[in-house]
């Protein structure tokens, strides 16, 4: 059965997307999502359980073995991953319904849930597959899909947004797809345990190196590594709020996922080794944290600053991938689950201001933190996890994050650790000031379409969702065991496929 | 040097392409420009992998007497996915460029910019 689940994975979003096209019904299209997400979460769920047992995975689509069939191959750190992205897709689809009956068009509402799904199975089939080829065609997947679902935004912004980061996304793929053609002509293989087994013997360095750069670039693009980050920011201040959450809470992880696989699997450590990336990837994580939390202090829109956040907050997973160690990995790992619970929560809260007051300017919502609390509580909890505060998950990655490179005595990664939750505490407690500390603005509100002069009701989904990350960001906070042991089981099976005892 | 060059010159020619793209792209601020420009950039890596596959006197991948050496089909299957990925990115370029200029009235960069900035 657990065989059967990789690729089932794949197939019911595959399906259930046409479907909601052919019936175009935005009641029928969610509830399909909301089930698709729920089975999909829960499959994953036995597939990473399974997995994490000892058992791995090997399907060979349609029987074609490989390295000549396209293979699924799925190991403890692929099905974490896919997990994440199922476990958020399935809490933005609780919070979705409301928030797209008020931020999409009525007529292009189930289009909308079409286009979620498929993106969501890109997202999946880049985790799950073992066909570097492959790869690209689902990055692809749900790189169109993820322009498409950004355009629907409802200012005029989120068009030209999409535009730029269609342009950068197909430059970064088409790196990539360079790169993959490289491989192809050095090893004649696709097939990423293929090549790590070939990889070491051939000769001509020079091609691979190129075909190195490349994979690096085009993944880094996807992943809006600084200084390559510039398409994120207005993507996702402009998308739709559903939109928001689902990309920041998976997108740029599931990038970094490739990334971490060309990177530790693919290719060899020597080849990393050899080359400054190591260095390279040090130096743009540090800059990237005291870049991205520099400008999220100056902004004045909540999306903007959470969008300027995740800058900052990829740049510590970057940091942990250039330690080269088993410790910074594992914190890497850790800081993809644990980044993609709070943003994925903080998004949710921008979306629910979308909602009951039609802005997310700090002009707007000074002095509501006393009458929206469910949803500012909520706000307050990622905020001290974002900042890095015990009892959350923020602090959980972070701490590993700061060991490994204490164990390495880079002293300077400590530091910018250090800066860079300061700055966090600045550009969340300047939203915090406005929010408590500054008199109501009752002349936004008005502009409400419900609720007349008082904020608009809370819908339960938006509650639910919301708040059912927050808990999981507290509890994973106090029980570290369950995360820790995912992340150190992935990274031990991926030195362990090498053949080096971490 | 002149065999190194005339040895590879298909590789040379795709450089050539990628870079007359990816230039496109970048000086253009018409956006119709910048999707052809972007076109043209994928275009050139179509071109390497077929010409990975080319093998000096090969004949098409189909066995039959009288033949001994085969052009390697792989690297063209790829890249009819890689097409259909260019075509459906082309498509939706264009389609965000309609409504561009339905929100805009225009479609060059600068002038959407600037628009952008009165607004803030």
């Amino acid at each position: 059965m657990t065989e059967h689940i990789s690729v089932l994975l794949i197939i019911i979003p595959l399906i259930a997307a046409p479907l909601m096209v052919i019936v175009n019904n935005t009641r029928f299209s969610w509830l399909v999502s909301l089930a698709v997400t729920a089975v999909c979460t829960y499959l994953s769920f036995v597939l990473m359980t399974d997995i994490q047992g000892g058992s791995e995975v090997h399907y060979a689509m349609g029987g074609w073995a490989p390295p000549w069939g396209i293979a699924y191959l799925i190991d403890p750190l692929n099905a974490l991953v896919t997990f994440i992205v199922c476990l958020i897709a399935l809490t933005t689809m609780i919070f979705a319904r409301k928030s797209v009956d008020r931020e999409i068009e009525a007529h292009a509402a189930p289009l909308f849930y079409a286009a979620f799904l498929l993106c969501f199975l890109g997202l999946v089939g880049i985790c799950l597959t073992g066909d570097i080829f492959n790869m690209f065609v689902f990055l692809e997947i749900s790189s169109l899909a993820s322009y498409a679902l950004i355009g629907m935004g409802k200012n005029r912004r989120a068009l030209t947004a999409s535009f730029h980061y269609l342009i950068l996304g197909t430059l970064g793929a088409t790196f990539f797809l360079l790169g993959i053609g490289m491989l192809l002509a050095a090893t004649g293989t696709l097939n990423m345990q293929d090549l790590t087994g070939l990889l070491p013997a051939i000769e001509n360095r020079p091609l691979l190196h190129t075909a190195f750069a490349l994979i690096v670039v085009g993944l880094a693009l996807k992943a809006a590594i600084f200084p390559l980050h510039l398409w994120l920011p207005n993507a996702y201040t402009y998308a739709p709020s559903t939109v928001s959450i689902f990309l920041s809470a998976t997108s740029t992880k599931v990038a970094l996922y490739a990334l971490i696989r060309c990177l530790y699997d693919v290719f060899s450590f020597d080849y990393m080794l050899d080359s400054w990336l190591p260095q390279a990837l040090l130096f743009i994580g540090t800059v990237a944290v005291i870049y991205g939390s520099w400008l999220a202090i100056g902004q004045n829109e909540v999306k903007k600053m959470l969008a300027y956040s995740s800058v900052a907050q990829i740049g510590y997973i970057v940091i942990g991938i250039g330690l080269l160690s088993d410790d910074g990995l594992r914190a890497s790992l850790l800081h993809i689950f644990n980044h993609a619970l709070m943003k994925g929560m903080l998004f949710m809260v921008a979306g629910v201001l979308v909602y009951r007051l039609n802005s997310t300017h700090y002009q707007s919502i000074s002095g509501m933190g006393k009458r929206m609390p469910i949803t500012f509580g909520a706000f307050i909890i990622g905020a001290l996890s974002l900042i890095g505060v015990p009892g959350t998950v923020g602090f959980v990655s972070k701490w590993n994050l700061a060991q490994a490179a204490l164990a390495q005595q880079q002293w300077m990664v400590v530091v910018v650790l250090l800066v860079g939750s300061l700055m966090a505490v600045i550009y969340c407690w300047k939203l915090i000031e406005v929010l408590y500390f500054q008199p109501a603005s009752k002349s936004r509100i008005s502009k409400v379409e419900q609720g007349g002069d008082s904020v608009a009701r809370m819908p339960v989904g938006m509650i639910i969702a919301m708040w059912g990350l927050a808990l999981l960001c507290i509890f994973f906070g106090f029980n570290t065991e369950m995360t820790l042991q995912g992340a150190q089981i992935a990274v031990d099976a991926l030195y362990s496929a090498r053949g080096i005892t971490p | 040097m002149m065999t190194f060059i005339a040895g590879h010159i298909s590789y040379w020619l795709i450089i050539c392409l990628m870079m007359v793209g990816l230039y496109t792209l970048m000086s253009c601020s018409n956006l119709l420009k910048k999707i052809a420009g972007l076109s043209v950039f994928q275009t050139g890596a179509i071109l390497f992998y077929v010409s990975l596959g080319k093998i000096d006197g090969g004949t098409i991948p189909i066995i039959a007497e009288g033949y001994s050496l085969y052009s390697n089909p792989l690297p063209q299957v790829l890249m009819l996915t890689a097409i259909v990925v260019g075509v459906a990115t082309t498509a939706l370029g264009f389609a965000l460029i309609v409504r561009i200029r339905e929100a805009y009235s225009s479609i060059e960069e600068d002038e959407i910019i600037t628009m952008d900035r009165q607004d803030d």
